[in-house]
């Protein structure tokens, strides 16, 4: 166990570098000129060319990365161009209203998820069910922006049961997780729902089912946690799709996380920014994942950690 | 030019009611406190650097420049210096400056920390955006060389006195004197924040920074110690950071938020001014913007002349105001009609699809051609991008677009080869100080033309480079209207080479809860968005 | 036309040797498989049609297309379903969009599908050194945000249609790499797997008899889901300069400019929102009923 865990650390530590070197690599090959940028549009010719020597820009591609990767070792992300201030700085103040919108919406992701796919396997074939998966593809298929204006505005406007918008308390929390968790959960639900039936069709399903065991107790003493497999994956992959997703999200609910951040620094092409956002996410996800991979032969003690 | 001169008149009545009658503003204790909401972050406060709409009305509540603005208006006064001489010769710009004024840390402020802060703004380790604007001052270039530390040009003749030479005349340095750019800092707090002196700001101004949470608030509180009588009004303004123009108009109709930063989206629009209580808390005023369509003089197929005229007669400005629900006025020449210069009579190029198809055929293109239009991604405007488009299909120009982020739409028009068309919506010239001049230098002048100017059109007329530079000499006030009239003949003569074509000038609607007061100029401030903090108050 | 992929071709790797006979007859027994064909075959004739189906050009600017204010108007008998922000017909510029969409939705997605379970399988199932270098790949390139893959691709190629597919299936063949590879790992595990190999059946047989059906499912379940959100996804990218460029429409593109009208205009959103919900609806039924078809365990019941 320690040395599989070791030998995932590593190979996480050799992801980041390649994410790093790559990202630098494509930002590197933007067209959009920093150093103009910061001088304004009254600037000259010289005084663009003292702020490009300044921050390091006109040396040559290596150095600089070489030189962002010293930097990044003491936990120095640079200054953002347009605000002026430190990315970490930036990045702190808003991972942790990600982090917890996160966790929020993969809760409800998964509440909601594998309720609708359990009950959906359980009645397959009826009435209820294919009401399940349509449900499922509805929510799936609506668009982020629009959904959670619509939860926003039926009820923190209309019926005012929560606030507009804003960040703080739970009730700040419940219509943002909601919304994000409504349209994940149409993903669980169809992958709970086929794992499930998959898993109701294997032999000793039958032979807990000849036992005469109760329906429940097989459904959840033995199904599920077979079933659940591909879904503790998915939680990994969410982690990764999440820093996308959560973009419209926290701006409809002026949700202050780190995804408006990121979306900001694409906008106005403020390089550090972009570059600090790819590498927090990157590291998220490469721990989700691990975790997801850790969590496994919990799950399923047939897999082995190799 | 009527209308602005009408508006100064009022804001002038204001202003004088405002000073006899102190006591009303005494009495009213509590000034109370507002909240204002934008959808981006707010960049950075020190104002040698920040230089978005969001920022530079925030910037001017916290600090002051020796000249200021009648509020309202797009008059000069004096601000920081009780009073000024301009030599003879309109170079030499002596200030005396105005007792007991403190910076927020309680220290007098003096002649040193002007010199100072100009300096500041011109070292290049500031890296500034505005230092351009000081660069008439005297010993600019050797500064922004490294060869000086000082800016010859700036001397302390005593603690309450400073005297600015220039190297040149220049008619706008007044202006400039009150643009954020040259805001008086203190050196003590600069160098305690080092870099950081954006996020913890010190002015003398009327408001002070007392909380900034990265991301979601900002909270400005009065300055009891302001220097000048009645103002601030208001007690404290808080700024919401992060939410959707949409939503944050919600809460604006449910009573949360009194002006929304971003003003009434889109979408809203109709919405709002179809129900008549909130038409009523909307104040609608002319802004100094002009929106239009650069073309690249120096490739073909727009180094022709008579395709460029085509052009400016392709389009339907009439429809592509009414896709914006109205929200702007027709243009037919770079300069809104607000600003002395704007030539009354100028009737421009006249909207005729069979007059432009003549003119292409004239230039030898019978079928038109294809090129590109760039457009920032922002709504509206590649649906204006997409009008233009279809005005342009009409008499035979095939023009593909190309939707970008703002930021990549500015690399293409500035780089070496240039972009064929671009539509400046969202990323248009917003006048940084109201005078003619401001709508010349960097985006038709020579010097613009550059790699990496702002001149995307890269359009470079010499001779009206030198009627510019003749116009900017004029500094006498006495002869201001005769200034004007002679940089109204430079725009004139910019479109008869037509290297844009000027599409509208946008109006501004800023929209304010019921409990908001003050007087409606206020809130269509020429120089402050979404209005002018420190006037503003509440009922 | 490339838009005429076959709705199994993505579901299915190409050399399995499923129980071939009957596939298609007893898939056309099934009335919502049926149903969902008729769904499919309808878009997509709609889109190779779309010049003579629609009522207008779909990129012309009507000029009493919008109300004196510059309103949109809802559905009327001039405008079967209403006009957009600039005035055109919505009908025309769904029907066109059509084309977009489907390249995006069946194409884009195809090939993800098809990455990703190659990936997926041969890294959970064989694993080695080959499996261990795919999956930290696979890895790596889910560490990377898509909106960065896509801005850059922007900036450094010409934007275009087949560039969003390329983005799209670059950034969605890793999300299924991933489930199979942890699907095909406890597969691999399962009694009736170690029975097989006991008896000595070849490596190739267990994968193509027992582990490539039983992931049918999943994959599946992947590849129609996929259809809405990668339509979707292509309008974020289109907001960010990559792809299906203003006027050319695409489902996803129409929701995503009118999406803050939705009060004052809902039809904006409704209508395409309602046709990318259709389409990923069909692909389900049939993507649900080819899986029973093809299910190892049981011959397809109801």
């Amino acid at each position: 166990m320690a040395t599989y865990l070791l030998r995932r650390l590593f190979q996480a530590a050799l992801i980041l570098l390649g994410v790093s070197l790559v990202t630098f690599a494509l930002l590197y090959l933007l067209p959009a000129d920093p150093a103009r940028q910061i001088a304004g549009r009254t600037a000259s010719a010289a005084q663009v060319a003292n702020i490009r020597t300044q921050l390091g820009l006109d040396q040559p591609f290596f150095v600089q990365y070489a030189r962002y990767l010293g930097n990044l070792l003491q936990g120095d992300l640079g200054r953002s161009y347009l605000q002026r201030s430190q990315v970490s700085d930036l990045i702190l103040a808003r991972l942790p209203a990600s982090l917890l919108l996160m966790v929020a919406a993969i809760a409800c992701e998964l509440a909601l998820g594998l309720t609708m796919g359990l009950l959906a396997a359980v009645r397959r074939g009826r009435a209820s069910d294919h009401a399940l998966m349509v449900t499922s593809f509805v929510t799936v298929s609506a668009p982020q922006f629009v959904v959670g204006l619509l939860l926003l505005y039926v009820f923190a406007v209309r019926l005012g049961w929560f606030p507009i918008g804003g960040y703080g308390t739970f009730s700040h929390l419940v219509l943002p997780a909601l919304t994000l968790g409504i349209l994940g959960a149409g993903w669980y639900a169809r992958m709970m729902r086929s794992s499930m039936v998959d898993v109701l069709r294997q032999d000793y399903i039958r032979t807990a089912r000849a036992k005469g065991l109760k329906r429940w107790t097989i459904l959840l003493r033995h199904a599920f946690p077979n079933a659940i497999l591909p879904i503790i994956a998915m939680i990994g992959i969410d982690i990764g799709l999440f820093m996308s997703g959560i973009v419209v999200v926290e701006s409809v609910f002026g949700w202050p996380g780190i995804g408006q951040l990121a979306w900001q620094a694409i906008q106005r092409v403020d390089l550090p920014i972009i570059m600090g956002v790819t590498l927090v996410s990157a590291v998220a996800i490469v721990l989700g994942n691990l975790l997801a991979d850790l969590l496994a032969p919990f799950v399923d003690p047939r897999i082995k950690l190799q | 030019m009527t209308s602005l001169l009408k508006r100064t008149a009022a804001a002038l009545a204001l202003s004088a009611a405002l000073l006899s009658a102190p006591s009303m503003s005494m009495a009213q204790d509590g000034g109370g406190s507002i909240v204002v909401t934008y959808k981006d972050d707010i960049a950075t406060l020190d104002p040698a650097i920040g230089y978005d709409w969001q920022n530079f009305s925030m910037i001017k509540a916290i600090f002051d420049g020796l000249m200021d603005y009648e509020p309202g208006t797009a008059t000069l006064r004096p601000g920081l210096a009780e009073s000024y001489e301009i030599s003879p010769d309109g170079k030499v710009f002596t200030f005396r400056l105005r007792d007991g004024v403190k910076f927020h840390n309680g220290r007098a402020m003096t002649a040193d920390d002007v010199k100072y802060s100009f300096e500041r703004t011109v070292n290049p380790a500031t890296q500034s955006p505005g230092a351009g604007f000081l660069g008439s001052i005297e010993g600019f270039d050797a500064m922004q060389a490294g060869t000086a530390s000082e800016l010859s040009g700036v001397k302390i003749l005593d603690p309450k006195t400073v005297e600015v030479t220039l190297s040149r005349p220049d008619a706008t340095f007044l202006s400039v004197m009150a643009l954020n750019f040259s805001f008086i800092v203190p050196k003590e707090e600069v160098e305690k924040s080092g870099a950081d002196f954006g996020r913890n700001p010190v002015g003398t101004g009327a408001f002070k920074l007392s909380e900034w949470t990265l991301g979601q608030r900002l909270v400005l509180t009065k300055n009891a110690d302001y220097y000048r009588e009645g103002a601030p009004k208001l007690d404290e303004i808080t700024f919401e950071i992060g939410q959707e123009p949409v939503v944050s108009l919600l809460r604006v109709q449910n009573g949360e938020v009194d002006v929304p930063g971003d003003g009434i989206p889109p979408a809203k629009f109709r919405e709002v001014m179809d129900d008549p209580a909130q038409k009523a808390r909307v104040v609608e005023g002319v802004q100094l913007h002009t929106g239009y369509i650069t073309m690249n003089t120096k490739a073909a197929p727009f180094d022709d002349l008579k395709v460029r005229q085509a052009v400016n007669m392709a389009i339907n400005k009439d429809r592509i105001v009414q896709i914006i629900n109205g929200r702007a006025t027709p243009a037919n020449q770079p300069l809104p009609p607000t600003m002395p210069g704007y030539v009354e009579a100028y009737e421009g190029y006249k909207y005729d699809v069979e007059g432009a198809k003549k003119l292409l055929a004239e230039a030898g293109h019978p079928d038109g051609f294809e090129t590109e239009l760039f457009v920032a991604n922002v709504d509206p405007q590649p649906r204006i991008a997409q009008a233009i488009q279809q005005d342009l299909a009409a008499i035979g120009i095939k023009a593909s677009i190309q939707s970008l982020a703002a930021a990549n739409v500015i690399a293409a028009g500035g780089s070496a080869e240039g972009a064929p068309m671009i539509w400046s919506g969202g990323m248009a010239w917003i006048a940084d100080f109201p005078d003619p001049s401001n709508f010349y230098g960097p985006i038709l002048g020579c010097a613009g033309a550059a790699e990496g100017g702002w001149n995307w059109a890269k359009y470079c007329n010499e001779a009206l480079d030198a009627k510019a530079a003749e116009a900017d000499a004029i500094v006498d006030p006495a002869k201001a209207a005769e200034r004007a009239a002679a940089w109204g003949q430079v725009y004139e003569g910019v479109m008869a080479d037509a290297p844009w074509a000027p599409v509208f000038n946008e109006k501004r609607y800023t929209m304010r809860s019921e409990r908001m007061g003050g007087e409606d100029a206020l809130y269509i401030d020429p120089v402050n968005t979404p209005m002018n903090y420190k006037y503003v108050e509440t009922k | 036309m490339s838009v005429l992929v076959g709705p199994d071709a993505p579901v299915l790797p190409p050399s399995a040797p499923v129980t071939g006979e009957g596939v298609v007859s007893r898939l056309l027994r099934r009335k919502l498989a049926v149903l969902g064909l008729l769904v499919i075959a309808a878009v997509v004739l709609s889109a190779a049609f779309a010049p003579w189906i629609a009522p207008y050009d779909p990129n012309e600017q009507f000029f009493d297309g919008l109300s004196l204010e510059g309103a949109p108007l809802g559905p009327s008998a001039q405008f079967w379903l209403g006009t957009d922000l600039l005035g055109r017909d919505l009908l025309s510029r769904l029907l066109y969009g059509a084309r977009n969409s489907l390249i995006i939705g069946v194409v884009a997605n195809g090939a993800a599908l098809i990455i990703g379970t190659l990936v997926g399988v041969v890294a959970g199932y064989f694993r080695g050194i080959v499996g261990t270098v795919l999956m930290r790949f696979t890895d790596l390139m889910m560490a990377f945000p898509a909106l960065l893959l896509a801005i850059c691709l922007a900036a450094v190629l010409r934007p275009s249609l087949w560039i969003v597919a390329l983005v799209i299936a670059l950034v969605n063949w890793v999300q299924v790499a991933r489930v199979v590879y942890s699907e095909t790992r406890s597969l691999s595990e399962r009694e009736f797997i170690q029975a097989e190999v006991t008896l000595g059946a070849s490596r190739a047989r267990i994968l193509f008899a027992h582990v490539l059906p039983h992931l049918t499912s999943t994959v599946i379940v992947y590849g129609t889901l996929g259809i809405s959100t990668t339509v979707l996804l292509e309008a974020t990218l289109s907001f960010l300069g990559v792809g299906v460029q203003p006027p050319d429409a695409s489902w996803g593109n129409i929701i995503f400019e009118n999406q803050t009208y939705f009060q004052a205009a809902p039809w904006l959103v409704f209508f395409p929102g309602a046709a990318i919900l259709l389409l990923a609806l069909a692909f389900n039924l049939v993507g649900d009923a080819l899986r029973d078809v093809l299910d190892p365990t049981e011959e397809g019941r109801g």
